[in-house]
């Protein structure tokens, strides 16, 4: 069997065990929507521009816990029960496992999006931009392969999987406090403006505002805050495959 | 024809050396047990087999491949069941040995392999639902999918109940009649004694005896142990050479007939008795105490 037969095949038994355990699959996707309605209510008592805010903010939230955070904990769980050193025994080649892995997890974020734009769309009166239907798919293509990447590089950090939702929850949830995910930056100092600018969570957000933003023109395409989640992509691939450790650490 | 060869193989974890110099080879067919105790470099050295580890130094050939440099290659022709289970909880037996036969290019029959470890009747029961010794039983049919040439069995039963054990050694005494090389590692003495054709002990990360159970650091050839005791006062003439043990007396000796000739005709001349007398060959569980506890001792 050809590389991509493997790995779509691979992807369809992720698939499948994943659907099996039903009350993580349900909660992966409930737990973004519970947090859209939060927002909305918290932080706007239901203004309008809190939904058109929430909707874009909720779907950058959504890809990056079902990339980034997901993969990170699962590939480490996997590890310490011994599954990715079992696979790594096969002939099956190593990429074929780990991009069957990303492929998944995008697959779960695509499906993510849908759902948070669909409740954007129904209970905040927030439309979906079908006109930028391209600036959408290039966005969160880029975004979601950017995000795996990072996902399996911070696994190879993580030592073991009792060591992971720390790791995970200290990278990431500091980064949706700043970077126009959790609530809008405006009035927030300079420099946390400045420092939210490095890193990619920041770009995909600005992307996604900008794109559900009907009074900005254009393709709603940022070549730098696409560039630079891309750049993140390329850096996390490269220290993924240099450090990906098949065992745990203890 | 060899289906494994090693060479002065070493390997070192920091400072601790975990394989120093370490010779062995297999024959293609034959199940071959490596035997130790905890710590003595049995998983280090399956593992560099396996192509999991790089060696340090040393040459290593498994079914005529390097493992270090031709690990893909040799995937596709070796199984291996390592000593903790690495399956989705969430799948069910069927899925995962048909998940893992798609791995290789001349899988086995996925109900043939489910059947020959005894799980034709669980096949559509999900991972997670089987009780320990099933699990395990998983794990050999998931090393059997790709129909493999020579089988590594890291410690298959540690931890089985005792029927479990029987079962699976069964099944791989099966294994051995389909003409698989089994390559295994126990610290149980019986179970290399039950299944092997060879058995290599291994010590702080070295070979110290080979042979085949019954023969193994020349338990066949070696001296015969005799041991009694004598009622109370009774004295044995220095002229026999035995050692006085708190029980009684113990003497060993390549000549089991004439010692005991000699020493009944003692007895019956000086009207004695020698108390539960008792004539044995060393076991090999003797054997393996006496060479491991040596190489620790050094």
């Amino acid at each position: 069997m050809s590389g991509i037969g493997l790995t779509m095949r691979q992807v369809r038994y992720e698939n499948r065990a994943f659907w099996r355990n039903p009350a993580a699959a349900f909660f992966t996707f409930v737990f973004p929507l519970l947090f859209m309605v939060i927002f909305n209510v918290v932080f706007a008592n239901g203004s309008p521009d809190a939904g058109r805010f929430f909707t874009p903010s909720i779907i950058v939230f959504g890809v990056v816990t079902a990339t980034y955070t997901n993969l990170a904990m699962t590939v480490t769980v996997a590890r310490d029960d011994g599954i990715l050193k079992r696979i790594h025994g096969t002939p099956l080649p190593a990429v074929s496992y780990l991009v069957a892995r990303m492929i998944h997890a995008a697959l779960i974020a695509l499906v993510l999006v849908v759902i948070v734009a669909a409740f954007g769309a129904l209970a905040y009166d927030v439309p979906v931009p079908w006109d930028r239907l391209p600036a959408l798919a290039i966005t969160l293509i880029v975004a979601a392969a950017t995000f795996c990447a990072l996902g399996l590089a911070i696994a190879a950090v993580i030592p073991n999987a009792d060591a992971a939702p720390a790791i995970v929850n200290a990278t990431i949830l500091p980064l949706f406090f700043i970077s126009n995910v959790f609530f809008p930056l405006q009035n927030a100092p300079k420099w946390i403006d400045v420092i939210s600018t490095v890193f990619p969570v920041r770009h995909f957000a600005d992307s996604m505002l900008r794109i559900y933003d009907p009074t900005v023109t254009g393709s709603g395409v940022s070549p730098t805050d696409v560039g630079v989640m891309a750049l993140w992509g390329v850096i996390g691939l490269v220290l993924a495959l240099r450090f990906f450790s098949w065992e745990p650490r203890r | 024809m060899t289906a494994i060869e090693v060479h002065g193989l070493r390997k070192s974890y920091g400072a601790l050396e975990a394989v120093r110099g370490l010779d062995l080879d297999v024959q293609r067919g034959e199940v071959f047990a490596l035997l130790g105790p905890n710590g003595a470099g049995k998983t280090t050295t399956v593992e560099i087999l396996e192509g999991y580890r790089d060696r340090d130094a040393g040459d290593a050939a498994v079914l005529g491949l390097d493992p270090a440099r031709q690990a893909r290659a040799l995937r596709e022709r070796i199984g291996i069941v390592l000593q903790s289970t690495g399956v989705s909880p969430y799948l069910t037996i069927r899925e995962t040995v048909a998940m893992f036969a798609g791995y290789y290019p001349h899988p086995r029959d996925v109900d043939e392999v489910i059947g020959l470890v005894g799980l034709g009747e669980q096949a559509d029961r999900r991972i997670g639902k089987l009780s320990g010794g099933q699990r395990r039983r998983v794990d050999l049919a998931v090393a059997l999918a790709g129909d493999p040439e020579l089988l590594f069995l890291d410690e298959p039963t540690t931890g089985f109940d005792p029927s479990a054990r029987r079962a699976a050694w069964d099944v791989i005494r099966d294994l051995a009649g389909l003409g698989k090389t089994v390559f295994l590692t126990t610290h149980y003495m019986d179970e290399a004694q039950a299944l092997a054709d060879r058995v290599a002990i291994i010590s702080a990360g070295q070979i110290v005896a080979r042979g085949t159970p019954d023969t193994l650091g020349a338990r066949d050839a070696g001296a015969s142990r005799i041991r009694f005791a004598l009622p109370d006062g009774g004295e044995l003439p220095d002229r026999f050479g035995a050692e006085r043990t708190p029980a009684g007396y113990q003497l060993e000796t390549p000549e089991p007939t004439r010692v005991l000739h000699d020493l009944t005709t003692w007895a019956l001349s000086a009207d004695t008795e020698l108390r539960a007398l008792e004539v044995s060959r060393p076991s090999l569980e003797d054997v393996y105490l006496a060479l491991t506890g040596e190489a620790e001792a050094a």
